[in-house]
């Protein structure tokens, strides 16, 4: 049975049902709705919502939250994430749990309020000071809004990072059937958190190492993380790819128009697949290598002057060709023009 | 300060212990410390080690070592957690009164202490202090003003008094250039929530005592649930003021408390109104949302004529193109379609024109962005015109005045007039106009049944009489394109796209 449900909205439910409870939060188009959603629903089951004075404010909050062992969220879009990377960087260093949407806009500066996807250096490559890096999972659906969601609180307990939500305007603001079972999501216990309690007094949240041994150690504690992260938590999506000569990749609500246009190049008998990375962070570079090796050549398609191509190149090393079609300033393309960029790639014969 | 709004009686002295040794609120030894495990990191004469001191005997009086979380902020005090045997949380500059507000919040019955310097607590956090103080939340802040930024080595503060040299101020402190210094203490008590703001000095035995009675006092009024409590504790900084510890004393005496008088400028009960109370929901009722209603209202067995059929609406802000778009998405859902509803949104929503996409479909949606429409609702003129160029091949517009502009001709598309707003204007709302064009769209179109379109509409408006207005706005629009088509005034007619 399903809901209409906005993706801002889908959000909190599924931060509800994932168990969180406190929500600080400062308004920005496009992402207002998950403030909002907070707002109505974290008071009614005996939550916290406060919307901060800044997003500077909103995140140390977070912090705070998430160093008594809570599970915490926060919401906003670019300009507000810029602003939040100070405490995202004391978060990673202080292996604090949370979970971060950014409901992508149109950059740089003020830009505009329409999807872009140019907050993913600043996401995925990490915008705050620091080695480090957080789960990054890039819902392109109203449903997966709240799976993604459920997912990054889990990723995010489970490895004591923080874990980004990565979406933009359209999938933000747009309204699709939402099926939620209620069950009971138990998060796991959290043995480090302060608490104000006996049992935890010895506890301490710091991200402060002095002696350069100590921080190197630190840091390879990390890493070590990571590297368990990254041969675990790659997720991925693909779709007519088993006899794609080409393969188109593209993430978020730029999955959804390529979706639609693999199926029109396909009835014109262009032999493409679409391959969708879910997890951004880790980047599903396993999955696309050997989906890109089948293909003959790979497109990227990206709402940004091109950023995630840097990854797809990374993975494939020049073993196939990598071309990039973006659109930028809060233009989406649609299907035909897609359908075009993918056309030009493949010879009149086929 | 009126007698009635003290809350506590001021302690008397025979209550406090007297502690000839270190407080075993401290760590014996300083574990956390690389070296010199004994001593701490402050200088000699530094105004921390007596704040530190005075913090801990009061947890101690009060026994509340395990309940307490400290929150230490950058500055000389960033490694309060080295001593205090308590639960530590270090947090970014500035931002202790932030990180306590998500501490407290979580933990509402522990005691949340923010432990500031002047440059973290007066200058990069001024924001966090000032709406944590408004929003009342139950902390104590222990604001340590020596007048200098001390671990970076002697650059200007916000209270940097006026004529004072630092290195950032190397003619001392000139406020044509730096303004004056900030009082905190008298700031915070232009606000409404604070239940006690006081400044004491660590100038002189007595004044410590006097700081000792009020750093105890914040922590018995946290303890007691009533509210933020603020203690601005002025401080020598012997090494950074170039003096020896008892001249740094002196100076503070001398020329900190002219500057920043010594008071207790607000020691009241504060009750705060609970009103608007939320009402209590399960978790389940949220996540599942609607689902009882959308169980109710599913519609079944109903065939589509289409495989995949994308819709626009556009019109002005205001004549309820988006609401008509999520009612269409709606509709589609409970006759088990899949469905997608992609508004344009921003500014554009209050002025100026809005509009919106649906997709009904068989199948997993793909794009939700419609490029090419096989329907175009355009409920005016400048819709139409910008929109009409964009419909499929053979796909159907449905405009909503009564005739096309007669310089504007779409080929290859089915056009149908209704003047909507007029239709709903004899109905007695011009409100309901988009649901005049829903009457139309499903009489053209057929894509959706108008049963359907009731129970949506039964379950989006309580109100009776507004319903009711619906109902006939809805049988307009039908009956209005039923006649149209049978006297044939359907222009360009090319058939449905499918």
């Amino acid at each position: 049975m399903r809901q209409l449900c906005k993706g801002n909205v889908a959000v909190i439910k599924g931060a509800v049902l994932a168990g969180c409870r406190a929500y600080y939060g400062y308004p920005i188009t496009p992402a207002s709705e998950v403030a909002e959603a907070a707002a109505l629903y974290f008071p009614e089951i005996g939550g916290t919502f406060v919307q901060a004075e800044s997003e500077t404010a909103s995140i140390n909050m977070v912090y705070g939250a998430a160093s008594a062992g809570i599970r915490v969220m926060t919401a906003s879009s670019g300009p507000g994430l810029s602003l939040m990377q100070e405490g995202i960087s004391y978060l990673a260093g202080a292996e604090l749990p949370c979970v971060i949407v950014d409901v992508m806009r149109g950059g740089p500066g003020l830009g505009n309020i329409a999807p872009e996807q140019s907050d993913y250096f600043a996401m995925v490559k990490g915008g705050g000071h620091g080695n480090y890096r957080n789960f990054v999972v890039a819902p392109a659906s109203v449903q997966e809004m709240a799976d993604l969601t459920i997912l990054a609180f889990e990723l995010a307990d489970n490895y004591r990072n923080p874990a980004i939500v990565l979406t933009d305007g359209f999938v933000g603001q747009m309204m699709e059937p939402l099926d939620l079972q209620y069950r009971e999501i138990v998060p796991p216990p959290k043995p480090w958190a302060v608490q104000g309690t006996a049992g935890t007094r010895q506890n301490m949240i710091s991200s402060i190492f002095l002696e350069a041994d100590d921080l190197e150690e630190h840091q390879r504690k990390m890493e070590a993380k990571y590297i368990r992260a990254k041969q675990r938590e790659t997720r991925c999506e693909e779709y007519r790819t088993e006899d794609a000569e080409l393969l188109v990749v593209g993430y978020g609500i730029v999955s959804r128009v390529l979706r639609s246009a693999v199926d029109e190049a396909r009835k014109q008998g262009i032999k493409v697949g679409l391959f969708r990375p879910i997890t951004l962070w880790p980047f599903p570079s396993n999955q696309l290598l050997t989906a890109a090796l089948r293909a003959e050549k790979v497109l990227v398609v990206e709402l940004s002057n091109g950023q995630m191509v840097e990854d797809v190149r990374l993975t494939l090393e020049g073993k196939r060709p990598v071309e990039f079609y973006g659109r930028v300033g809060g233009n989406v393309p649609g299907v035909e023009e897609l359908l075009a960029k993918i056309e030009e790639q493949v010879p009149a014969a086929v | 300060m009126a007698e009635q709004d003290v809350i506590l009686e001021e302690p008397k002295t025979d209550k406090y212990e007297v502690v000839h040794s270190k407080s075993h609120l401290f760590y014996p030894e300083y574990e956390r410390k690389s070296d010199l495990k004994h001593q701490t990191h402050y200088c000699p004469g530094c105004g921390h080690g007596v704040a530190h001191k005075l913090i801990a005997e009061a947890l101690q009086e009060l026994k509340l070592q395990d309940q307490t979380i400290l929150v230490s902020p950058v500055g000389c005090s960033v490694f309060a957690y080295y001593y205090f045997d308590v639960g530590n949380v270090q947090v970014a500059h500035g931002r202790a009164p932030a990180a306590a507000t998500g501490l407290k919040r979580a933990c509402p019955d522990k005691i949340v202490i923010a432990y500031q310097g002047d440059g973290d607590l007066a200058a990069i956090g001024t924001a966090e202090i000032v709406h944590a103080a408004n929003r009342g939340e139950k902390i104590s802040v222990f604001f340590v003003n020596n007048a200098i930024y001390g671990m970076t080595g002697g650059q200007m503060a916000p209270t940097t008094l006026v004529g004072q040299r630092s290195t950032t101020s190397p003619w001392g402190r000139r406020p044509v250039n730096e303004g004056f210094p900030l009082h905190m203490a008298e700031m915070l008590s232009s606000l409404e929530a604070p239940v006690y703001i006081e400044r004491v000095a660590l100038s002189d035995n007595k004044n410590i005592m006097k700081a000792r009675r009020a750093v105890r006092k914040a922590l018995e009024l946290q303890r007691d649930g009533a509210g933020f409590t603020f203690v601005e504790i002025l401080s020598p900084c012997p090494t950074i003021w170039g003096k020896d510890p008892i001249e740094a004393r002196k100076w503070v005496g001398e020329k900190m408390i002219p500057s920043f008088p010594l008071n207790v400028f607000r020691d009241k009960k504060i009750e705060i109104p609970n009103n608007n109370v939320p009402p209590h929901k399960t978790v389940e009722e949220i996540v599942e949302g609607e689902r009882k209603v959308a169980r109710e209202g599913m519609v079944h067995g109903r065939s589509h004529h289409f495989q995949h059929l994308g819709i626009k609406i556009a019109g002005f802000g205001g004549q309820g193109v988006l609401l008509l778009g999520q009612l269409l998405a709606e509709m589609g859902m409970r006759e088990g379609l899949e469905v997608s509803w992609l508004p344009s949104y921003g500014p554009e929503m209050r002025s100026g024109s809005a509009h919106c996409h649906v997709c009904l479909s068989k199948d997993r949606i793909g794009s939700p962005v419609l490029s090419r429409p096989d329907v175009l609702i355009a409920m005016n003129e400048i819709s139409l015109r910008k929109f009409a160029s964009q419909i499929a091949p053979g796909g159907t517009i449905i405009y909503g005045r009564e005739r096309l502009p007669d310089d504007l001709s779409i080929p290859n598309a089915q056009v149908v007039c209704i003047p909507a707003s007029e239709i709903a204007d004899k109905l007695g709302s011009a409100k309901v106009a988009n649901v005049v064009m829903m009457g139309a769209l499903l009489e053209e179109t057929e894509c959706l049944s108008s049963e359907t379109a009731m129970k949506v509409l039964e379950a989006k408006v309580k109100n009776l009489a507004l319903l009711e207005l619906d109902r006939k706005a809805l049988d307009a629009g039908r009956v209005y394109i039923d006649h149209t088509v049978a006297i044939g005034a359907v222009t360009q007619a090319d058939g449905f796209a499918q």
